[in-house]
């Protein structure tokens, strides 16, 4: 393998000599070009200076007006040689130079001369260069040409034309576009290349005429298609039009599918990868419409071909996510390929197989990729600890031995990144999986003994501070955080100390044994380290064993309710202009910019490739949390049950964006509207939103929270508070208008005026359903969970659904109604099947633990019929599961 | 949307990254350092590999076929939805094209001595990101059809060139 490196070494030197540009200067071989004003051209010596310059543009290296006009004006001369290879070389260097619109006139007659030559190779070329550097008026000069040469014989000459038509039409559509009789006759060229780029330009052309397209797509299916690359070409169109035409699956066959499986057969790979792409990207396929998609991409899985192999599992790996029982054929396949050279494919194998892979074939499959891990570069491993993060989250049953997997690979080399990967996707197994907690967190206990990352230490032991406590044996942290403080740096040192304090603080019996390691700390040589354990040892009582005072737990480890951006922008101007003041911890703003518009304000951003669940909603429900409860109207509200995610109430690019964030509690919601003024010649003042509640009778208005200023693009939120019977999923409709004072804005100055107008703005309605009043909380162990709860509280019921789309729809619309969170994976359906049972759980309202088991069955007829049973503490809750069912 | 299969760049290094010759069709590198950046990355990826036959891999978002011979490294990118065989076909058209106009010797000092050759090459594949011509034969005879002048016996050559030619020898002998 590395033969021919080891060559490379051997004689470097050598070879550093033979280069013919070893030490080339721009300023040489500008000298140089003068060659090009001889009386007696030398086309040889020509040609290399050309080259020379050629090759310091390709370096990188630029000229300067003056110089590129120079040399253009030089290399016109050149047009007087008949050389032919020195001719193209001229096109090449002026197609380089990119002349400007008074330059093209010196070589346009030239070109002109070269277009109508008698040799084909002039001919094509000089039709490049022309259309390359021409402007619109230039280009109505030379249309007659043009279309001549899209019919000209030589194949290269039509392709030369046509391809410059197809990047004319992006500058000059209206000029290429009357070439549609000539581009339409190429179509029918028997040269393959030439029908390839004709059907690209004629399609570029018609593009919005569906109509058109459609008769076009049909016509091609039934005559011939010459090359691979015009066939590929066609079955993209045919995709669209699959696409745009209304489709309708219980109608029967799908348009075109019967071409697209045809060309599954063609000779070309290029031409069957294609097709196969297609149809596993037709919208709703089915089962029947994939399998021989998916029968020749298992063929690829085993070619020699290294591309052929990655371009399959990609697709596969695709196909795995919405429909993961019809790639389950190929696993064979794909366990085969973890192995492979190219680590690429080995890793998309893998993290395919994750998708794919039932609960039985986990252990097998671990094992397969412990082997794998060590020899992978990090960038692979992050993707492959992603994977598994997700798998376990499906199969929670699995999560030892995944859990110990990850700290496994956690103890070997890594980097940075990946080690962040393996303790965030522990972390978050130790949030949603509660049977995890315990050996989730020695594993990262004993993963900071050893620890290079201070940043990683310090998030574990403030992860531990915050866990640890509420285990079953609290103690034998204290070891490992101890240790911390003897052997580690500052910053990890007063972490630890920081943990310390919250096992002290959270657990009254282990206060004078942490008492006794804090007073060590006082010692230490670093000062944070010793204020941080002199205020703990001086607020956390006397350390005898008592309970620690609910405001000192508050003060020392309650959440700041300020945004710790806002919080150090305050400070920042605060040092800057010195005052006798103390600084007022109340003047930093607490409002907090919303996810959502973050996100939508970074356009063309891509969504990340691998979601990180769990993590994301966590921080949203903390920070939505901490907003309201920093509103004094809505403290008494009591604790926040749950947020639904922003529904949006106006569409995109209008002049106010609006959503809406339903936030319930036990008697009261709030709707919290995120406002975005998109405007920048206005600002708006006193915002509200005017809420319609007449059609939600149980609801009724007790306050609202207006913003005093809403300015162009920075998002600003009003409330508006309801009050509602205590525990009862109440429902109903809501209409809202946005009402506010608009004053114009100077654009130059920014000042707005001081008088404004009032105005008002419709939104769009919503509604608070059912479904807001269920927590998605799933359960690790569902058999164990059902059993706890026992018969008493059940209530089984049957509902016909009536015809459906597939079992796959009706059971992900019962998930919805419901909003509860599926367990084990059973929220996909396999696509055969006939029946199905899904597992869900949920916290309803009141925080009553409901579990629900759905039993799904379909019949010829697309007939569903459901079985509902649902388990929860109170019976009266298992009958508002029903409830919902039966009027949803 | 422009549904034509296209190619994003095509490049040719030698062993230790630097460029030989390079093309690009889109605007996704606006500058030569991103150029640079660019390529210093694909190569420093794809480095390790043993890219005999034509390997692949992705890259910030694109798809990057490549294969390796000698010292010289032969890249094509797309982009990740494009058809990755697509791709595969272009770099080996490109390749064989190069290895024709080279006359087998496919190595970085060869290709730098004929640096006209696969510049023309370069340019008769891809004409602003769409394939112009796949074939290897087709694409080297359309470049060669001039050069067979340079490799022509002596005799067909005029006094001067051979000369020149003669000349070139001469100083590259005495350099050594």
């Amino acid at each position: 393998m590395a033969q021919p490196l080891v060559k490379k070494d051997d004689d470097r030197d050598e070879e550093a000599d033979y280069s013919p540009f070893l030490g080339i200067e721009k300023g040489a071989v500008l000298q140089e070009a003068r060659v090009f004003h001889d009386p007696q051209l030398d086309a040889r010596r020509c040609s290399q200076v050309i080259t020379k310059l050629l090759y310091l543009l390709n370096q990188g290296e630029t000229l300067t007006k003056i110089e590129a006009t120079e040399v253009f004006f030089a290399v016109t001369k050149l047009f007087q040689s008949k050389d032919i290879g020195l001719r193209r070389m001229v096109y090449l260097m002026i197609k380089e130079l990119s002349p400007s619109a008074d330059e093209v006139i010196i070589v346009t007659s030239s070109l002109m001369k070269d277009m109508n030559s008698r040799t084909d190779l002039f001919r094509a070329n000089a039709i490049r260069v022309l259309c390359r550097i021409t402007d619109g008026t230039l280009l109505a000069q030379i249309e007659r040409y043009l279309k001549q040469a899209i019919v000209d014989k030589n194949p290269v000459v039509a392709s030369a034309a046509l391809v410059s038509g197809i990047h004319l039409l992006q500058t000059n559509p209206e000029i290429v576009k009357r070439w549609s009789n000539e581009v339409q006759e190429a179509v029918q060229s028997r040269a393959a290349l030439v029908q390839f780029h004709a059907l690209a330009l004629l399609h570029q052309i018609r593009q919005n005429d569906r109509l058109a397209v459609n008769k076009l797509v049909a016509s091609l299916t039934k005559g011939t298609v010459r090359s691979p690359l015009a066939q590929c070409l066609l079955i993209r169109y045919i995709s669209q039009v699959i696409k745009e035409s209304s489709f309708n699956s219980q109608a029967g066959e799908r348009p075109f599918y019967d071409y697209l499986e045809g060309c599954l057969r063609h000779k070309a790979e290029v031409v069957i990868f294609e097709a196969a792409r297609a149809i596993t990207e037709l919208s709703n396929v089915t089962t029947r419409e994939l399998t021989p998609a998916i029968t020749v991409l298992q063929l690829f899985l085993s070619s020699s071909k290294p591309v052929l192999r990655f371009a399959a599992l990609r697709t596969l790996n695709k196909v795995a996510m919405t429909h993961p029982m019809a790639v389950t054929n190929c696993n064979i396949d794909m366990e085969s390929l973890i192995s492979d050279q190219n680590r690429s494919i080995a890793t998309l194998a893998i993290t395919t197989l994750l998708k794919t892979g039932n609960e039985s074939s986990v252990d097998r499959l671990m094992k397969q990729i412990t082997n794998f891990m060590s020899d992978i570069a990090d960038e692979f491993k992050i993707v492959v600890v992603e994977a598994i993060r997700s798998l376990c989250l499906k199969f929670p049953l699995k999560y030892r031995s995944l859990m110990n997997f990850l700290s496994n690979i956690l103890r070997e080399e890594g980097g940075f990144e990946y080690k962040k990967a393996i303790v965030d996707s522990i972390v978050i197994l130790i949030r949603d999986i509660p049977d995890a907690k315990e050996s989730g967190l020695l594993h990262l206990c004993e993963f900071i003994e050893d620890c290079e990352f201070t940043y990683l230490s310090t998030q574990i032991l403030h992860f531990l501070g915050n866990e640890g406590p509420k285990t079953s044996d609290p103690s034998k942290y204290i070891r490992y955080i101890y240790n911390r403080v003897i052997l580690e740096n500052a910053t990890v040192r007063a972490s630890a100390v920081s943990t310390l304090a919250k096992f002290g603080a959270m657990v009254d019996s282990l206060k004078p044994r942490i008492f006794v390691l804090l007073r060590r700390c006082v010692f230490d040589n670093d000062d944070e380290v010793r204020d941080r354990a002199t205020l703990y040892l001086n607020t956390l009582g006397d350390g005898s064993v008592a309970e620690t005072e609910k405001d000192v737990k508050e003060f020392l480890f309650g959440s700041l309710d300020i945004p710790l951006t806002n919080m150090e922008t305050s400070l920042k101007n605060y040092i800057q202009d010195p005052t006798e003041e103390p600084f007022d911890i109340n003047s930093v703003p607490k409002e907090v910019k919303s996810q959502s518009l973050a996100e939508k304000k970074a356009p063309g951003k891509k969504p990340a490739a691998s979601s990180t669940p769990a993590a994301a909603p966590t921080s949203a429900a903390d920070a939505y949390e901490r907003l309201l409860s920093s509103i004094p109207e809505f403290a008494s509200f009591g604790k926040l049950f749950k947020s639904s995610i922003p529904v949006e109430l106006t569409e995109a690019e209008t002049e106010y964006s609006v959503n809406v964030v339903k936030h319930i509690y036990d008697s009261h919601v709030v709707f919290q509207y995120n406002c975005t003024n998109t405007i920048p010649e206005q600002l708006l003042e006193n915002v509200t939103v005017i809420v319609d509640a007449s059609d939600a009778e149980e609801f009724s208005e007790v306050g609202t929270k207006p913003l005093r200023s809403l300015p162009y693009d920075t998002p600003g939120q009003t409330f508006v508070a309801f009050e509602k019977p205590e525990g009862v999923p109440a429902v109903g409709k809501f209409s809202n208008v946005l009402r506010f004072t608009v004053k114009e804005v100077d654009p130059t100055t920014g000042e707005a005026e001081d008088d404004g107008v009032e105005d008002e703005y419709q939104l769009e309605d919503f509604e608070v359903v059912a479904a807001d009043y269920i927590l998605k909380v799933g359960v690790s162990n569902f058999k164990n969970a059902w059993e706890s709860l026992g018969p008493d509280g059940e209530r089984i019921d049957e509902y016909g659904l009536g015809p459906r789309e597939s079992l796959a729809e009706a059971v992900s619309t019962v998930i919805n109604l419901l909003g509860m969170q599926p367990c084990e994976g059973t929220e996909v359906v396999p696509s055969n099947s006939r029946s199905h049972t899904c597992l869900l759980s949920g916290i309803y309202i009141g925080n009553v633990k409901v579990l629900v088991r759905l039993s799904f069955g379909i019949d010829g007829a697309k007939e569903v019929a459901m079985k509902l049973a649902v388990r929860s503490e109170n019976e009266n809750v298992s009958e508002a599961i029903h409830e919902i069912v039966a009027s949803g | 949307m422009d549904l034509c299969p296209s190619v994003k760049n095509i490049l040719l290094l030698d062993s230790e990254g630097k460029r030989i010759a390079v093309k690009y069709y889109s605007d996704d590198w606006p500058t030569n350092s991103a150029k640079e950046a660019f390529e210093k990355a694909v190569f420093t990826k794809t480095q390790k590999t043993n890219a005999r036959t034509e390997e692949i891999a992705m890259f910030e978002s694109n798809i990057v076929v490549y294969k390796f011979v000698q010292d010289l490294h032969f890249y094509v990118t797309g982009g990740e939805d494009e058809n990755e065989v697509f791709l595969a076909t272009v770099l080996q058209g490109f390749f064989d094209a190069v290895d024709i106009l080279l006359r087998g010797n496919v190595d970085k000092k060869e290709a730098l001595e004929n640096l006209d050759l696969i510049l023309l090459c370069i340019d008769g594949i891809v004409d602003g990101g769409i394939v112009l011509e796949g074939d290897a034969n087709s694409i080297a005879s359309k470049v060669a059809s001039h050069s067979i002048d340079s490799g022509a016996p002596f005799s067909e050559q005029t006094i001067s060139q051979a000369l020149a030619t003669a000349r070139e020898h001469l100083t590259r002998s005495l350099l050594k």
